[in-house]
């Protein structure tokens, strides 16, 4: 190969700069410590340009429905304990995260919600009765999807990933400025799908926001068997996505920070990954027994950090709350929570004969022939209840 | 006109890339070069980058990336680009794919194609020869769909891609240029019709796919022997038509089902049961099966001992019992 003299004289000076361009990977990566707005005492720590705090009014609407999402969860979790739900995974301590995501994106933009998240979805504002329907057992979604832009709770894990850059991308496909918002947790950040979701959000640009919720544990498995990196958050610079990783149990903190990663989406610049450092306060779900694998001490100390009492410090000493808010606030709770008990209560109809009504759009011969089989199935049963 | 398989499946994406603004494909190596096989040469070039494109080399992510343009509101036409290959999808496919419409009561649905190209019969190494129907006509909320005609490909594929529930349309490597007279665009029976590819008298030969040239040529040589046969092609596993085929069975009285996969636990064992369930007072003989070996896919030389030819299918038929007498190989026991 011969080098040109314009060659030679364009490199020449570029050679001798002083100046070393920017990394490009190293504005991927997060900031060496997550991002707080709020210490832990529900004190304000020095404001950041690059994460303003949001309004008042929004904080204390956050502050309001973590409150009603507390009580959401311990009243599931009490349903469970009576059998009106086969089981329960509880988000308790990971308020600032179910609702501060939720909040930080609008009502037609799409959520993909795992397992864990039925205190996002509340907060979203689906009908809890709604939301519960899959534990309850009655079906394995009771919204309707396109009504709330929200997928059915994923629980294959990190499948939803791949969904939501699909999603994001058809809708950019078809000139709607939709973002989609997928949750995920540390565990499931080892599976294929979040490598590939996050891959292809990436390669097409997808307005995707990736939420790793990282509460320390995979049911027992602890987050040094899923990861040697640094954080999770630096999984995002591999695949050329930006990412920052944040206090979870900074309410103001998260919510600033997934405010940022939502419009870096919805301008079009691809997407991006948020991990949040929280913990799962209760165990995986109520058949779970968590003193097998971790200890009390370690669960007491973040109780001292827990997230609702951080933001209704912080709030009261900024005259956002007082003492007459703070108790209409929980009396709201309380008014949901018997709402939610007094409905969970009435045994909900199940049609067996519905089991064939969505297999297809229409069903198939072979179907036809099976639903006949079970109407005749339950026409006997009756028959013979009616003889007896 | 004379065409092949390859060239009919490649009108039927541009057909209906043409038909409606909805549809598009993509996969690897379905861009630039066309697709490994050719089936989306051209395609890019005239419908542009937007409606045929390549994507990262991942098959969960071709699949995941299609549902979720389903979700809102495209038709995903996505290509695997061998059998095996689709393997890493499998999740995909059986937890999302075949569910998403039952699980929110038909809020949502998965109207995508998903492309295999399947079986063997082309010399190629382990990966590239799998017969994997029966993993998918496992799965409930799939249609399994396989052409063994070059206008039934492109009928069946255009049907695929305008049908509400999601589609694993699976292509017959070794047939793919053979050629034979079509007049496309065509619209042949629809989903869930089998399809009689020659009438006979004295027994039904039922095969899909790479199994029907196969039952056609074992036919006519056993014109030969005497025996005129009956063959019906399946067209659609799912939704599989149980009425054409017992329709044969009653004429016939007899019945061998042949397929390329593996015969244990296969559709062909499907099939089988099937016509000794509707069809037992009307057999002279059991229902016999002709399926490859129940072995891994063997190396390109040994290839021809694993697929059913000809020979083993009239050997199959030789033993529908004609003199009322038990067949030999189980009377040992």
């Amino acid at each position: 190969m011969t080098t040109t003299p314009q060659a030679v004289r364009r490199a020449s000076p570029r050679a001798r700069r002083t100046v070393t361009p920017p990394d490009p990977a190293r504005s991927l990566l997060p900031d060496a410590e997550p991002v707080r707005l709020l210490a832990e005492s529900g004190t304000p720590l020095p404001a950041r340009a690059d994460y303003p705090e949001p309004p008042a009014e929004v904080l204390r609407e956050l502050y309001r429905r973590m409150v009603l999402g507390r009580r959401f969860d311990t009243q599931a979790t009490a349903l469970t304990k009576q059998g009106r739900l086969a089981v329960y995974p509880s988000s308790r301590g990971q308020e600032a995260c179910q609702v501060g995501a939720v909040l930080a994106v609008r009502d037609t933009d799409w959520v993909f919600p795992t397992y864990r998240e039925s205190m996002a979805l509340v907060a979203r504002g689906i009908d809890p009765v709604e939301v519960l329907t899959l534990l309850r057992g009655d079906w394995h979604c009771g919204y309707d999807p396109t009504e709330v832009h929200t997928a059915p709770q994923c629980t294959p894990l990190a499948t939803q990933c791949v969904h939501a850059a699909g999603l994001a991308y058809g809708e950019a496909y078809q000139g709607r400025d939709t973002v989609a918002l997928a949750f995920i947790g540390d565990g499931a950040t080892s599976e294929g799908d979040f490598h590939e979701g996050i891959n292809f959000a990436a390669v097409f640009k997808a307005p995707v926001v990736y939420f790793v919720q990282n509460n320390k544990y995979a049911i027992s498995v602890p987050l040094s068997r899923q990861t040697a990196a640094p954080s999770l958050a630096y999984k995002g610079v591999g695949y050329g996505v930006p990412s920052e990783q944040v206090d979870g149990n900074d309410p103001v903190a998260v919510l600033a920070v997934l405010t940022r990663a939502v419009a870096h989406a919805r301008a079009g610049k691809g997407p991006f990954l948020v991990e949040a450092h929280t913990y799962r306060m209760e165990p995986h779900t109520n058949a779970d027994d968590a003193t097998r694998y971790r200890d009390g001490a370690e669960v007491d100390a973040w109780r001292d950090r827990d997230p609702v009492a951080r933001l209704e410090t912080y709030l009261r000493a900024r005259g956002v709350l007082d003492d007459a808010a703070v108790a209409e606030i929980a009396e709201q709770a309380e008014a949901y929570a018997a709402d939610l008990r007094t409905r969970m209560n009435e045994q909900p109809t199940v049609d067996p004969l519905s089991l064939f009504d969505h297999v297809y759009a229409e069903p198939t011969p072979q179907l036809i022939e099976q639903r006949e089989q079970v109407r005749a199935e339950l026409a006997a049963a009756h028959a013979e209840e009616g003889d007896a | 006109m004379a065409t092949t398989m390859a060239k009919a499946l490649n009108t039927a994406l541009a057909d209906a890339l043409a038909a409606d603004d909805r549809v598009v494909v993509f996969g690897e190596d379905v861009g630039a070069l066309g697709g490994v096989f050719r089936i989306t040469d051209g395609l890019q070039a005239r419908f542009g980058e937007n409606r045929c494109f390549d994507t990262p080399l991942a098959e969960a992510g071709i699949v995941g990336f299609a549902v979720g343009m389903a979700m809102s509101g495209l038709r995903p036409v996505v290509e695997m680009q061998f059998d095996a290959f689709a393997y890493p999808a499998f999740e995909q496919i059986a937890s999302h794919v075949a569910k998403l419409r039952n699980r929110t009561r038909g809020a949502l649905s998965v109207p995508i194609v998903i492309r295999v190209p399947y079986a063997g019969g082309i010399g190629g190494v382990e990966h590239h020869c799998d017969s994997s129907e029966a993993y998918y006509a496992h799965t409930p909320g799939l249609k399994v769909v396989t052409p063994a005609t070059v206008d039934d490909a492109y009928s069946l594929l255009r049907e695929a891609i305008e049908d509400p529930d999601p589609v694993i349309f699976m292509e017959p490597k070794k047939l793919y240029f053979a050629s034979a007279e079509a007049s496309l665009p065509t619209r042949n029976e629809p989903f869930g019709r089998a399809v009689v590819r020659r009438p006979g008298r004295d027994a039904t030969l039922v095969a899909y796919g790479p199994a029907v040239p196969v039952a056609l040529e074992a036919a006519e040589a056993a014109r030969e022997e005497g025996w005129d046969l009956e063959v019906v092609d399946v067209r659609t596993i799912v939704p599989f038509d149980d009425e054409t085929i017992t329709a044969s069975v009653r004429r016939t009285g007899r019945c061998v089902v042949i397929q390329e996969a593996p015969g244990f636990a296969g559709v062909g064992a499907e099939i089988a049961a099937r016509v000794q369930e509707r069809c037992f007072h009307a057999l002279h003989a059991p229902v016999l099966r002709v399926a490859g070996l129940d072995i891994p896919y063997p190396a390109p030389m040994l290839e021809h001992t694993h697929l059913p030819g000809v020979d083993r299918v009239l050997d199959a038929v030789a033993r529908l019992q004609w003199d009322d007498q038990p067949d030999a190989r189980w009377a040992a026991a």
